[in-house]
């Protein structure tokens, strides 16, 4: 009984932060209108991530090829094969998952250390990939998709992504959809065993569960949300880069989740709100952000290792998702 | 220039990356292999190696081997002291628990290297030889300071090699490596093992840095490479195995010489990386090591 007054508070609790981020769209200033915007698509790319590493408890550091596959699923689909915006935001949707689904096969077959460094490697592969074929996709310069073709012409109206109103309320919709979808999975059977596997394999996989086949499952489902973002991104912004490939591109969700709270539902929101107001804040005074996300994580995992929202459930609100 | 002379500089050369990335995988090597820590942080040390160096050499203007010969012997102990700070003040704490230390030493990589880029710059500076020799060879003339590197590198392996299987350091060190608790048990005092171990490692990787910023400049962004490319000579060479880090090491320095000068060097990456994922995947205890018990 207890366990279900606690699920209407957190269904109440998601929407009542998803009508305030509505409510907050047409209030806020232009500089912060879209700097959440941005936010909310980088936090599904966290969502993403936390599936596997908050819920699984498997610590990717290769998550930026995911990322960065379905911005350029996107971005190369549109600019080189003419594509449309919804054919160009599948196209980044699904080869994120057939990505994750390759990669999972592989490193799944590792464990622990090692499982962190093949995914490392892979991202690696992908990220000299996108730099060695510049011929497409101009390397570190990047793509920008024009203007023109960042839209959804639906009969008579045209839906202009470049229309900062119009680009907040498809972030939220997509950022809404990702947190109503993760609050199922943590809530659902696939969910529960997901963290029976990182809180002990072996005895899970006594209990009759087949933990290859959920792990696997648990890359694919962060690897297509962390691609969803990533084609939003190239949607929305425009822009289509090698660095968003990088190393420091699988760093930071890690970051934002571990701030927030691991195998939180809101926490990768909430981490990616915060560092990306400390980086802006801090970056307005010192040109040495970088220190402060390096102090940032050594202090996090020595103090305060469950992040925000961890230690907020583990003090005072129990049935915090 | 023919083939056969075109291939032999590519070895030369790639014999030289391999000098560097022995010393360097085997600093990365013996801190994974002892303390169970994957130290992301250990390309920066081998940048700051670099940087103190120039820093080192830069205090002595007109004598290059003076000034080159001080950095060979401070640089190391500088970083050296750096990472005996960091290891006491964050790992330890950590208690060495292999998740939380490779998120503390990301961390870690990040304030080296901010701090190299407020201090030192975004420049990239080189250190000036401390000879100017150049052997001539029938088909070109090769730097004799980039022999020395080889030369070097060899001395310094043998004698990493001396102390692990023939002082009672190394055997304090293994025992450790081999049963963290037993070793407690018999009296080894395995905190102070264990910081050492990591002071050492930056050392090795500091050491190398020194040797090779002569020919490749300092720059605070140049601890990546190595650090992937130790990575994967530690994995292909097996944990633990001195032998196994030496090869691999070869093979990966020659066969990066060579495809970088007839190919691509982000070629040669591609290569290296998938390969190195594969092995990790398919034979994790890499190509020369045991299983693991």
């Amino acid at each position: 009984m207890k366990s279900d007054m606690g699920s209407g508070k957190a269904i109440a609790l998601h929407l009542v932060v998803i009508a305030g981020l509505f409510g907050l769209g047409f209030i806020l200033p232009e500089y912060h209108h879209g700097v959440l915007a941005r936010v909310m698509v980088l936090a599904v790319f966290a969502m993403g991530y936390n599936i596997l590493f908050g819920y699984a408890g498997l610590l990717s550091l290769g998550h930026a090829m995911f990322f960065a596959v379905g911005l350029y699923g996107a971005g190369l689909t549109m600019i080189h094969l003419g594509w449309g915006a919804p054919a160009g935001f599948a196209a980044g949707v699904v080869a994120g998952a057939v990505l994750a689904l390759g990669v999972g096969v592989l490193a799944l077959r590792t464990t622990g250390v090692a499982f962190m460094i093949v995914t490392m490697m892979f991202s690696q592969v992908f990220y000299l990939l996108t730099l060695y074929f510049s011929a497409w996709t101009r390397g570190d310069e990047g793509l920008v998709i024009p203007q023109a073709r960042r839209g959804l012409d639906l009969g008579a109206m045209r839906l202009d992504f470049t229309d900062p109103m119009t680009r907040y309320m498809l972030a939220l919709g997509l950022f809404a959809t990702v947190l109503l979808l993760t609050l199922g999975v943590a809530r659902s059977g696939f969910g529960r065993v997901l963290v029976a596997i990182r809180e002990n394999e072996e005895r899970t996989k006594m209990l009759g569960y087949d933990t290859f086949a959920n792990k696997l499952s648990a890359v694919v489902l962060s690897g297509t949300f962390c691609a969803t973002a990533g084609a939003a991104y190239a949607l929305l912004f425009g822009y289509v880069g090698s660095t968003f490939a990088s190393v420091q591109y699988s760093i930071f969700p890690l970051l934002w989740v571990l701030l927030g709270g691991a195998a939180t539902t809101l926490g990768p929101f909430l981490g990616t709100l915060f560092m990306y107001y400390v980086v802006d804040i801090a970056s307005g005074y010192t040109s040495a952000y970088m220190l402060i996300v390096g102090l940032l994580l050594i202090l996090l995992i020595l103090y305060f290792p469950k992040g925000v929202l961890g230690t907020v459930r583990e003090r005072w609100l129990r049935w915090l998702p | 220039m023919s083939f056969g002379p075109h291939l032999l500089l590519a070895v030369l050369e790639g014999l030289v990356t391999s000098a560097v990335l022995a010393l360097t995988a085997l600093g990365l090597s013996l801190v994974f292999g002892v303390m169970r820590v994957v130290n992301v942080a250990h390309g920066e040390f081998f940048m700051l190696g670099a940087v103190l160096a120039w820093a080192i050499s830069s205090m002595v203007p007109g004598y290059p081997s003076l000034g080159f010969l001080m950095a060979l012997l401070l640089s190391p102990l500088i970083v050296g002291a750096v990472a005996l700070l960091a290891e006491r003040l964050v790992l330890r704490r950590l208690d060495y628990n292999p998740e939380a230390t490779i998120v503390a030493t990301i961390g870690m990589l990040y304030v080296i290297q901010q701090l190299a880029l407020t201090f030192y710059g975004p420049e990239a500076r080189a250190v000036p030889p401390p000879f100017n020799f150049r052997l001539q060879l029938p088909w070109f003339g090769y730097s004799g300071y980039k022999l020395s590197i080889i030369a070097a590198s060899i001395v310094l392996m043998l004698a990493t090699w001396f102390v692990l299987t023939r002082t009672r350091i190394g055997l304090v060190m293994r025992a450790t490596q081999y049963d963290r608790e037993t070793a407690q048990a018999f009296g080894i005092p395995v905190d102070r093992v264990y910081a050492g171990v990591f002071a050492l490692g930056a050392m090795l990787a500091a050491v190398a840095a020194v040797l090779i910023v002569p020919i490749q400049q300092a720059h605070y962004l140049m601890g990546l490479d190595p650090l992937l490319l130790s990575f994967i000579v530690v994995i292909i060479g097996g944990l633990g195995s001195l032998r196994g880090t030496v090869i691999a090491a070869l093979i990966i320095g020659v066969s990066d010489g060579v495809i970088s000068v007839f190919f691509s060097p982000t070629l040669a990456k591609i290569i290296a990386t998938s390969a190195v994922a594969m092995v990790l995947v398919f034979r994790p205890q890499g190509l020369f090591g045991t299983a693991p018990r």
